[in-house]
């Protein structure tokens, strides 16, 4: 039977909350999230949804997404290096078994891998319990494999759930999701068992939206960059904010992106009070100092 | 719903493609290439002359720019012959104006009817790469392979005969192939390819007749991309197109040579409001010292005697 609610979070006040206080008394949590991917050629087809836009071979697509691999991936980590800011990579698993050099520059960069599934053209819908739970072992299996890391983020590949994501990731130890948009600050998941926290990804400043869907011109993404950044920063001065800046080197990595990519991150980075924070730390810090406030002030809430 | 045990099996799980047409490589591990002259940057102008039929079926692929509404749509088969009665007419005399040349892909039924347009190409010396049939002619897997072979033959015969060039480019109509185009086109003698738009040099692709090119068809600085889809301003085509140019250029310095190719439409570029758009960059891209402006076949045959 299908709900009226996802049923995983909680009614919370934005103005009226627990603090947060990031580490040095940062005002906001910054962290970039490179979509690190691999979309098969002819994947097995999931009955709820096509892999691609057109019929098998979707050439134009697929070399369109393949460019991140081979060009746009080594311009965006570049601009980044430039820029001291560290990727929590959303990564799909088996890029690491494709292309073994990728995964090599994010761990060498000390980089966070954090699951977005094996393909971005295997889906999750339709997976029985037992499937999803395989899945989800596979791709802790190959981060620790390929980064010697536990895993502890994960943003459904394709973003494709099913209502039982939730509780089997928090049953493996995934102490994050990136799934849920109905937040700027981090914040607790009801799960069957034990702790599953969501952190602001974004879909709104993401390239994805803005630049492959949102047709905006380069300067209205690093407007928007911007604009997202000062709100969130003035925000920050009363309790700790986050900003996901999530990217796609096939779009950010193309030539005429990178100086938006380059202008976001000067501007970002040249601020004072900014936490250049990976996924991970941020979870981190919450679970360990901000999630009991937050969950007792739920909590009394619920009991009115 | 459920899915099989077979949606959880990866076979190309593995080093390399999940597919044998290229093998993978990073941009910036190759070996760097010199243009003649030493020029930075290899100008590609791709003029893109497309024949809509008016009884084009809608059905599989849509092509860009096909026809959509009830028949006889006067509509849009009209603003498509536009740009191949005057707006490509415009665009040739923006590139005759600045001494370009330019590689034209064009719809074989095209050199047909309208023999002027290869009269203007043969005129200013541009190369002709052959644009299928026409733009109700898609190749798609389920094209018939002896269908497909016929239209591949018969495309670049007509053009061939037409123009009294080797034609040796090929652009599939909206970038879509089957699974057995690049046989195909190889087959034929084709050597290079525009529908492959992962990288910004060329690459080899392997096929069942021996090995052909992919060249870099940018498509996000196309003008069907930019102006078609995303609906820019002239303003902001110029602004994306110059940061695209001005990256390349600058990698060049270190990098090695570098390729920006610009993908015209005349029936979208040639109109009045827009075809100053096109002139800006092309001036501004001029400006700069170390532009060669080529045709596909110069720079890839610069590109491939430097492997």
């Amino acid at each position: 039977m299908r709900a009226e609610d996802p049923g995983l979070y909680d009614y919370l006040p934005y103005y009226d909350r627990p603090k947060i206080t990031w580490p040095g008394g940062a005002r906001l949590a910054f962290w970039c999230a490179p979509n690190i991917e691999h979309y098969e050629l002819d994947p097995p087809l999931n009955p709820s949804r096509a892999p691609w836009a057109r019929p098998v071979p979707d050439v134009l697509h697929y070399a369109w997404r393949d460019y991140g691999n081979r060009a746009g991936l080594w311009r965006m980590m570049a601009a980044m290096d430039r820029y001291g800011v560290r990727g929590s990579i959303s990564l799909n698993v088996a890029v690491c078994d494709h292309f073994p050099n990728i995964a090599a520059a994010c761990r060498e960069r000390g980089w966070e891998f954090f699951s977005h599934g094996v393909y971005n053209t295997r889906y999750t819908y339709n997976m029985t319990e037992d499937q999803e739970r395989a899945f989800i072992e596979d791709v802790k299996v190959s981060i620790r494999k390929w980064s010697g890391q536990e895993l502890s983020g994960w943003l459904a590949p394709a973003l494709t759930l099913t209502e039982r994501t939730m509780d089997l990731l928090a049953e493996a130890g995934v102490t994050y999701t990136l799934d849920l948009f109905h937040d700027d600050q981090p914040l607790p998941v009801n799960v069957r068992k034990g702790r599953l926290i969501s952190v602001p990804y974004s879909l709104e400043i993401n390239d994805f939206t803005t630049l492959f869907q949102g047709n905006c011109t380069p300067s209205d993404y690093t407007d928007a960059i911007k604009a997202q950044f000062d709100r969130l920063y003035m925000e920050g001065a009363d309790s700790g904010r986050v900003m996901c800046l999530p990217l796609h080197p096939f779009l950010v990595g193309q030539p005429h992106r990178v100086k938006q990519l380059e202008e976001a991150l000067d501007y970002i980075t040249s601020h004072d009070g900014v936490w250049l924070a990976t996924g991970r730390e941020i979870a981190g810090h919450y679970l360990a100092h901000c999630y009991d406030a937050f969950a007792a002030a739920i909590d009394a809430r619920k009991k009115g | 719903m459920t899915l099989p045990a077979s949606y959880f099996e990866y076979p190309f799980r593995r080093p390399g493609m999940d597919h044998a047409r290229y093998v993978y490589s990073n941009l910036f591990e190759r070996k760097p290439v010199q243009w003649p002259g030493g020029a930075r940057v290899a100008l590609w102008i791709v003029p893109t002359l497309e024949f809509f039929p008016l009884d084009m079926a809608p059905k599989g692929v849509k092509p860009p720019g096909g026809l959509e509404r009830p028949y006889p749509d006067y509509w849009n088969y009209t603003l498509r012959d536009y740009g191949n009665r005057v707006g490509f007419a415009r665009v040739f005399r923006a590139l005759e104006e600045r001494g370009l040349v330019a590689s034209v892909a064009m719809s074989s039924r095209l050199a047909e009817r309208y023999p002027h347009v290869l009269q203007e190409v043969t005129r200013l010396g541009f190369e002709v790469v052959a644009h299928g049939l026409d733009m109700h002619h898609i190749h798609t897997t389920a094209v018939a392979k002896e269908a497909e072979q016929e239209w591949v033959k018969r495309s670049l015969s007509t053009l061939r005969k037409l123009s009294g060039q080797p034609v040796k480019g090929w652009y599939s109509p909206a970038y879509s192939e089957s699974h057995d185009t690049l046989d195909l086109v190889a087959a034929e003698g084709c050597e290079y390819v525009c529908d492959w738009v992962n990288d910004d040099m060329p690459y080899r692709l392997e096929t069942k007749a021996g090995p052909i090119h992919a060249m870099p068809h940018a498509y996000e600085i196309s003008d069907l991309q930019l102006f078609h889809f995303y609906k820019y301003k002239p303003a902001q085509f110029v602004e994306q197109v110059m940061d695209h140019f001005d990256l390349l250029y600058r990698e060049a310095a270190t990098r090695g040579g570098r390729i920006v190719a610009l993908s015209l439409r005349p029936w979208i570029s040639g109109v009045p409001h827009r075809i100053a758009a096109v002139e800006q960059v092309l001036d501004r891209m001029l400006q700069r010292a170390g532009v060669w402006s080529a045709t596909g076949a110069d720079i890839l045959a610069a590109w491939k005697a430097q492997q």
